[in-house]
């Protein structure tokens, strides 16, 4: 396998260091540009195993709204983003939704759930006055 | 096919307000637009004055049309409930140089027959007008001019008419005419052909197009003649007056004035274009709309500007109807002796706000000239009763207004402080508003600082709701403009 | 229809329910505040957050990385465990610098209301197209970031399928990256500035993950398209932002989003007279978030434009906590001085008022004089309109001699309940006027 040289920005501190990473079959070799210990590490996982945290919506039938806000319990693999929101994109939830239900339990084998974000009440519900 | 008496082509100020006048009489009539909603061409962007008439060529038919217009103006506000206010227009001169310009001007205003020019001196001028720039050395004051709402004026216009019997089509498109020999008897549409005894052209910047199909004079042209304008945040700028600057030539110049909604406009520049479609602004428009403002009003700041917009005029070439003057720009407004059941109107440029009673009143003198009985309608109801506008009530009205109509306690556009119930009342009244810009036009909503931005989802969800189509079809200004593709999820 | 359950004066009056207000309603309640309210123009609380689906809120804060959502869910729980009123789908329509509000609502009606005190966290709202005047035409299809934002994620609606963004904001990469999750295309991103205007993380996770090309010092010069965005032209500009001529390049396109700047929404703050600092865009305020107007209070977007949510909770708590202090002042200050009476046989009384508090250092004293003689014994009475609360045995009384009573300490319970004090000459069988 050939060694392969790529610019990477850190984002663990808002500095962002533009990381000079070589790479050999997903191992890190050398890493220059970073001012302090967490680059070699960032760099490290990104080449690895880059994951991120994803947040998007899932449609609500009945509800306040026709779609909720849901987020990943945990970073998931980068290459698997596109299909997590492919999975979420045909589930049809009923109102009422309560903030932190399960959409989806233990994503791909990965141990990371998709959480309601919010509660989503039924639709109809009058509008707030008074307390509680 | 559908017979009627009389067909208008174009729902612009001018063919609203000639269904409006013509709809007294016991006349069935059509009036077809070919966009969504009336007033969306030339009537569409304007500086929205009520022109003393000092301004056009003494003798001309604008002169004529423009000085018989200003005087049916409050009778016309009045009976269609139009925001009207007859202030007064300032020409002003800057450095005593341009002074001379000023007799010149009056003594054109008295030649056209208006009245109430004053001339003031720059004391007078800047104790009116603080704003104004301080080397103003006097103003012509034309005491008969004033502002108005073209858009209200059209919509009012236009319901008054379908209150009296009138119909509407919209997103209907004049193709061609149906002859017998040389009289028309009929037009061809994109939805289907209409049977009429009388055609009347008012389609604006297509006019040249339309008289031409009737081999109507082959030589006149159409040239759309773009102005850009700059809209000021109402919070920031308060111009008192309507302030022209002294005019050149070919136009009117750029003016400073404040509007019927309270917003200070500067515009319009003057440049030629070709496509009558091509409303865009442009960088060099602009600048040079810029420049021209700060010369009456120095201090403007750009920070200030919450809009831009251009409109286009709808400039021809025709020769005046007076034999005795010299002047190639005026109003057709005829019966062409070559074809019969046709009334000719074109290059309805400025003055057209002003003179459109006028010109309605004259093509009914045409009709009767031409032999049409006239019989009136008993029931003719002149009156376009007023809808409730909720920033302009009192705190009692308002309070008694949500009481009758929830509605109306729920502010859709914070900016303008328009309501729900409102918009409802424009989707159901007699001319409906079916799209954003209609709305826009007749409640002024996203006209603010925002510039819909907040009130946009609401606006979309509520003419949803009440024509009962999906949000995806709902338009910003007719067939091809939808707000919104498709559903989030719904991913081909 | 209308609720009677609406009070007319609120301790603290909080317009906005975003993460400043909530914040501010929270921490007036925690600082003493009997009466919170807060009126919000939409027709649930949270504010901006219920479109801000992406996470990076609460890092401070909480410890934790939380969507917007759910960041404001733990203080709309809060909010609520409280007691914490609350009017939704109500606008202010406006505020005087005396704190009176006027404010309209679909299932309120017309509402006069009065805070004593009042946290303005309206917010911000996004630069326009026309105000940075971009040429071209005006058809459907641009929007600004936000309000795509509202309709992608909330209205449940794509805007368009193929993308320009205009501004490297935060907000413009965030939806770059939420379109492309909901299946639209982004062509670019174009940014004004030779840097970066937004966040380097977002950057990475929005753009370079996306493979969503950056432009550093370009712009739009052009919109095209009559009806609906058809392409947009955009050009690289010099240090003066002028364009080059030369490097116009067209992208086609069905929508260009704007995410060129956040102004502070500063309506209402103008008419209740609350100066504004022309470099914010927001009320001039102290270290309290105190405006220039006393008991009016502002918190969040409102001031200024923040970068993290977490700082907007800690205004928002600042200026909770000062609003509850002067809401509790005027009522102090109101409630502390009780009126002195004059009963019967009682011309006049000085002081007129007595502070109730005083008791609580020391007996005090206050002076009478009668309308008419009485030359025996009677009895001065001092009463709360019921109740007794102290009396003196005077030889006589005459008009030309002032009387003195002592209100002694122990009544400080009794003077701090009472609405008046009641002087009075006790009648006896010898009184003319019995």
């Amino acid at each position: 396998m050939p060694e392969i040289r790529t610019k990477i920005i850190c984002i663990t501190c808002p500095v962002g260091c533009t990381l000079d990473v070589t790479y050999e079959d997903q191992k890190v070799i050398k890493v220059e540009g970073n001012q302090c210990r967490k680059g070699i590490d960032y760099a490290q996982s990104e080449i690895k195993d880059p994951r991120r945290m994803v947040t998007t919506t899932v449609k609500v039938i009945g509800g306040l709204h026709p779609l909720v806000p849901v987020y990943t319990s945990a970073p998931i693999p980068k290459p698997l983003i596109f299909e997590l929101v492919k999975r979420l994109r045909e589930i049809e939830l009923q109102a009422p939704v309560k903030v932190g239900q399960v959409i989806l339990k233990d994503f791909m084998g990965t141990g990371v759930d998709v959480l309601a974000a919010r509660d989503m009440p039924q639709a109809g519900q009058k509008a707030q006055t008074g307390s509680g | 096919m559908k017979k009627y008496d009389v067909i208008i082509i174009g729902a612009g100020i001018i063919g609203c307000m000639v269904a409006r006048f013509l709809s007294r009489y016991k006349l069935d009539i059509l009036l077809i637009e070919k966009e969504a909603d009336v007033c969306m061409g030339a009537t569409a962007a304007n500086t929205a004055i009520i022109h003393a008439g000092y301004d056009p060529v003494p003798g001309s038919l604008k002169a004529e049309m423009n000085v018989k217009g200003n005087r049916m103006w409050d009778t016309l506000a009045g009976e269609l409930n139009i925001p009207f206010e007859r202030r007064g227009d300032y020409v002003v001169a800057i450095g005593e140089e341009e002074l001379p310009k000023l007799e010149d001007l009056i003594k054109q205003g008295i030649q056209n027959g208006v009245p109430g020019l004053v001339f003031l001196s720059g004391d007078e001028v800047r104790r009116r007008e603080p704003n104004i720039n301080p080397k103003v050395s006097g103003a012509l004051w034309a005491s008969t001019g004033g502002i108005a709402d073209p858009f209200a004026a059209a919509v009012a216009a236009a319901e008054n008419a379908v209150m009296n019997g009138v119909t509407i089509m919209f997103e209907t498109a004049f193709q061609d005419f149906i002859m017998d020999g040389n009289k028309i008897v009929g037009i061809r549409t994109n939805r289907g052909d209409f049977a009429s005894r009388w055609v009347i052209n008012a389609a604006g910047l297509y006019s040249d197009d339309v008289m031409h199909k009737a081999g109507v004079r082959p030589e006149f042209k159409i040239t759309p003649r773009k102005g850009e304008y700059y809209v000021f945040d109402r919070a920031e700028i308060t111009i008192n007056n309507v302030l022209f600057p002294v005019p050149t030539p070919i136009t009117k110049g750029i003016l400073v004035t404040t509007t019927m909604h309270g917003n200070t406009i500067i515009g319009p520049n003057a440049q030629d274009i070709q496509d009558k479609e091509d409303r865009s602004v442009t960088r060099e428009g602009l600048e040079e709309v810029w420049k021209g403002a700060l010369k009456l009003v120095p201090k403007l700041e750009l920070r200030h500007v919450i809009a831009v917009f251009a409109g286009l005029r709808a400039g021809g070439n025709a020769p005046s109807p007076n034999p005795n003057i010299k002047y190639n720009h005026d109003y057709i407004i005829e019966i062409p002796s070559n074809v019969r059941g046709f009334v000719n109107l074109g290059g309805i440029e400025s003055p057209g706000l002003v003179s459109s009673p006028a010109i309605a009143e004259r093509v009914i003198e045409l009709l009767k000239d031409a032999g049409e009985k006239l019989e009136e309608k008993k029931d003719w109801d002149p009156i376009r009763p007023a809808r409730p506008r909720f920033r302009d009530l009192s705190k009692e009205e308002q309070k008694i207004l949500i009481q009758n109509d929830p509605r109306y306690g729920r502010i859709v556009c914070r900016c303008e402080s328009v309501t729900e119930g409102e918009i409802v009342a424009e989707i159901h009244a007699p001319v409906p508003a079916r799209t954003y810009d209609a709305i826009k036009r007749r409640t002024w909503l996203g006209t603010g600082r925002c510039q819909g931005g907040f009130d946009t989802p609401r606006v979309l969800e509520i003419l949803s709701r009440e024509l009962g189509i999906p949000p995806t079809q709902i338009t910003k200004k007719g067939p091809g403009s939808e707000f919104l593709k498709r559903r989030t999820k719904d991913v081909a | 229809m209308w609720p009677e359950k609406i009070k007319p004066i609120y301790d603290v009056i909080v317009i906005g329910s975003g993460p400043g207000g909530l914040a501010a309603a929270i921490a007036a309640k925690k600082n003493g505040a009997e009466d919170v309210l807060i009126i919000e123009r939409d027709i649930e609380l949270g504010g901006i957050l219920v479109q801000c689906i992406h996470n990076g809120f609460g890092v401070e804060i909480f410890k934790e990385d939380l969507p917007g959502p759910l960041y404001a869910h733990r203080f709309i729980q809060e909010a609520r465990s409280l007691g914490i009123e609350v009017l939704s789908d109500t606008m202010v329509l406006d505020l005087t610098p005396l704190r009176k509000i006027n404010a309209i609502g679909k299932h309120v009606g017309f509402l006069e209301l009065e805070g004593r005190a009042i946290v303005l966290a309206m917010g911000c709202r996004e630069r326009t197209r026309a105000q940075i005047r971009i040429p071209g035409t005006r058809p459907a299809g641009v929007y600004t970031a936000g309000t795509a934002q509202r309709f992608v994620n909330v209205e449940g609606y794509m805007p368009g399928e193929r993308f320009v963004i205009l501004g490297s904001g935060d907000i413009g990469m965030i939806m770059a990256r939420r379109l492309t999750l909901e299946g639209a295309k982004v062509e670019r991103v174009l940014e004004i500035m030779p840097f970066l205007t937004g966040l380097t993380r977002n950057y990475v996770q929005c753009l370079l993950d996306y493979n969503i090309p950056l432009e550093l010092r370009h712009t739009v010069s052009r919109i095209m398209g009559n009806y609906r965005v058809e392409a947009v032209e955009a050009v690289e500009v010099d240090e003066k932002w002028n364009p080059i001529p030369g490097t116009e390049e067209v992208i086609p396109c069905d929508t260009l989003l704007l995410s060129v700047g956040l102004i502070p929404e500063n309506e209402l703050s103008r008419k209740a007279g609350v100066v504004l600092d022309p470099n914010t865009g927001g009320p001039v305020v102290d270290e309290g978030m105190q405006t220039s107007v006393p008991g009016i209070f502002a918190a969040g977007n409102v001031v200024h434009v923040y970068d993290l949510v977490d700082w907007v909770t800690e205004a928002g708590f600042v200026a909770g906590k000062s609003a509850a202090r002067y809401a509790l002042e005027i009522k102090k200050a109101v409630r502390r001085k009780v009126r002195l009476v004059s009963g019967n046989n009682v011309r006049y009384i000085v002081p007129q008022y007595l502070d109730s508090e005083s008791l609580a250092e020391s007996d005090q004293s206050i002076q009478f004089r009668v309308v008419r003689p009485v030359e025996e014994k009677v009895w001065v009475e001092v009463t709360d309109g019921e109740h007794l609360i102290t009396r003196k045995l005077e030889r006589y009384v005459r008009p030309g001699e002032i009387v003195t009573v002592k209100i002694p300490q122990k009544a400080y319970d009794a003077v701090q309940k009472a609405d008046k004090l009641v002087v009075s000459v006790a009648k006896s069988q010898g009184d003319q006027n019995a």
